[in-house]
């Protein structure tokens, strides 16, 4: 059983009388524990994709598995509870929480998933441990460095232990060198832990550090490559 | 679902990062509960006041009084024509259903002496029942028996002023005063009554018997008169059948005709209070309607506000929303802080409006009294309005779209 099944997706955006087809008949599988980088230009169909798979979105034709679950016929909150349990997002922008601590930041996941404070404060310090921010808890993301914001944000994501880590152009905003840090990070954690990643990128360096790339154009997969020891 | 403390404290870190726009928003409130509150102090106290004239007076109090003497074409006013006699008052008791007590008065002003010490006060002449219809207790000694009025006996019932200037601190009951020179024995003291609704003190007063002062004290010109009757009805709805049953009593025994005119009038005294008290109500409701439109329009600015912030706050939400916030956590969220900035507001606006009606009390004389009721109602008011005015932010809020909040600038 893949861990994301996706069916024959596609996707239709009516603007007044233009309608715009975003997605064509899309099918993708992926397993456990895999790291796949989504490639393509801007346009491409890449971003909805991913909102789809991140239950953000919902096809508009299609089907879309996740763990065996038919994410279409949820509703809005339990696409919610999906998204707190399953997957953990990354994002270009970092997206964390202003004025609210490094550690609350991490939390936020656990508070809307209804754990003690106690359980919440030990699996953040644990989170914060394993992306290396030891002793910056009580930081604010102001108070930050870029990669240090994107590895809180990591931390937010790994911290309900989802299955998925959906990563939108996590390095599109930290210079080279950090970029590098922040991909070993997530080659690490796939490695270490099996935790499934998709990534969204247009940088081929960048996707040089996942062992499958997934290229879109127009709408749909034109090429779909397992590099084999990378 | 997220739990309540929680919630909470975001809403709390929320409002203390804007502290000047959270303190501003809920000076609406503050003035809103506050203005009701004060308002309703000023319209109780004074409702209340009249509430106490008319407890003073005696409840459901009738009173009969002569008609007017006309000499000349000139009309002489009310009491001028002795027509009434303790007899009519007996008949009053006796023949109308809806009396309960009848007490007839004759009074005049006499110096009362005791030792080396004299005071000038009234003087009433009437029956025990007196102090059943003015609701008028004793505080020592007895009552003086209808049998001391069938023999005019020299007994009397000192009021609270009078027992203090003349005995001072001294019981007075059994001591011999003397009235117009004629000795008479204290057999009791009344409590303390306070000022009637003219500001005259009611305990500047003492009683005896009504044939006592006819017979010793004031004289009459024909026999049994009385100056007026005080009547107390059985019960409040009676008092206009006891009005009607003595009117025709008193025209019947009086002889006079269909075309004549009373040769004595009823006052309603209760009910004349009880329509001022009516009237103050009214106005209590009133200015607390007036004011509780600042509450609202307080309400309003906490819903802007909220309006303000939610747009401010969409990437946050949108945030909250792609980690796993239900429509309901967002909602509850919104509503726990504008719940929180009429709460707060409410508790400072019930300080501020019990400090403004002292203030006021003090400034203006007014009496003033907050009433719990009020503090409940200004309170639960301002709530309700909180839920009310963030219910519409926080269901905006909760309907955004994750993936558009995600992308706001």
């Amino acid at each position: 059983m893949p861990l994301i099944d996706a069916q024959d997706i596609s996707k239709v955006y009516r603007l007044g009388d233009i309608e715009v087809r975003a997605l064509s008949g899309v099918s993708l599988k992926i397993g456990k524990g895999e790291f796949v980088a989504v490639m393509g230009p801007s346009g491409s169909g890449k971003s909805t994709f991913m909102n789809i798979l991140g239950c953000l979105d919902k096809p508009t034709g299609g089907r879309y598995l996740l763990e065996d679950i038919d994410v279409g016929s949820l509703d809005r909150d339990a696409l919610a509870g999906i998204r707190n349990k399953k997957i953990g997002f990354v994002f270009q922008g970092f997206n964390l929480l202003p004025r609210t601590s490094a550690l609350e930041n991490i939390e936020l996941p656990m508070l809307y998933d209804g754990n003690s404070a106690r359980e919440r404060r030990q699996r953040a310090l644990e989170a914060l441990h394993s992306v290396g921010l030891e002793g910056r808890g009580e930081h604010y993301p102001s108070q930050l460095s870029g990669g240090q914001q994107q590895r809180v944000a990591i931390a937010r994501a790994l911290v309900n232990n989802a299955p998925i880590i959906l990563a939108d152009e996590p390095t599109g905003n930290l210079d080279s060198k950090t970029s590098a840090d922040i991909m070993e990070l997530f080659v690490k954690l796939n490695s270490g832990s099996d935790i499934t990643i998709i990534l969204v990128t247009h940088e081929t360096d960048i996707a040089a550090y996942s062992k499958r790339a997934v290229k879109f154009l127009d709408g749909s997969i034109v090429s779909d490559e397992c590099k084999a020891g990378s | 679902m997220i739990n309540l403390s929680s919630t909470l404290k975001i809403s709390f870190r929320a409002l203390w990062v804007n502290k000047m726009r959270s303190g501003l928003t809920m000076l609406g409130i503050i003035i809103g509960v506050g203005a009701v509150i004060a308002m309703l102090a000023v319209g109780t106290g004074a409702s209340n006041r009249i509430s106490e004239h008319i407890s003073s007076m005696g409840s459901n109090l009738l009173i009969v009084l002569p008609g007017a003497t006309t000499s000349g074409g000139v009309r002489m006013g009310s009491g001028t024509q002795p027509t009434l006699t303790t007899a009519d008052a007996e008949a009053i008791l006796r023949e109308c259903p809806a009396v309960s007590n009848v007490a007839p008065v004759l009074n005049g002003v006499a110096q009362v002496v005791y030792g080396n010490q004299n005071w000038s006060t009234g003087i009433v002449g009437t029956t025990p029942d007196i102090l059943t219809v003015r609701d008028w207790p004793l505080v020592s000694g007895r009552l003086f028996t209808y049998q001391d009025v069938r023999r005019a006996t020299k007994v009397s019932l000192l009021g609270q002023s009078v027992a203090e200037n003349l005995f001072g601190d001294m019981d007075p009951v059994g001591q011999i005063i003397r009235i117009k020179n004629i000795p008479f024995t204290v057999i009791g003291v009344l409590a303390t009554k306070g000022q009637s609704p003219q500001g005259q003190d009611q305990d500047d007063t003492v009683i005896v018997p009504v044939t006592t002062a006819q017979k010793k004290l004031f004289g009459t010109t024909f026999p049994g008169m009385v100056r007026r009757i005080m009547v107390k009805a059985k019960s409040t709805e009676e008092l206009l059948s006891a009005e009607k049953q003595i009117a025709e009593l008193l025209r019947q025994r009086h002889r006079i005709g269909p075309k004549q005119e009373n040769d004595f009038t009823v006052r309603n005294l209760t009910a004349f209070m009880q329509a001022a008290e009516e009237s103050t109500k009214v106005m209590t409701i009133l200015l607390g309607a007036i004011a509780s439109v600042s509450l609202l329009v307080g309400g309003i600015g906490i819903m802007n506000i909220m309006l303000v912030s939610v747009t401010e706050r969409t990437r946050e939400i949108g945030i909250r929303m792609a980690i796993g916030a239900r429509t309901w956590d967002i909602r509850l969220q919104f509503i726990i802080e504008a719940l929180t900035l009429s709460l707060a507001g409410g508790i400072a606006g019930i300080i501020i409006g019990v400090a403004g009606s002292i203030i006021l009390s003090m400034l203006a004389g007014w009496i003033t009294i907050v009433s719990v009721f009020s503090v409940i109602i200004a309170f639960g008011f301002s709530g309700l309005v909180g839920v009310f005015f963030g219910f519409y932010p926080a269901y905006k809020a909760s309907l955004l779209d994750p993936i558009d909040a995600l992308r706001y600038e």
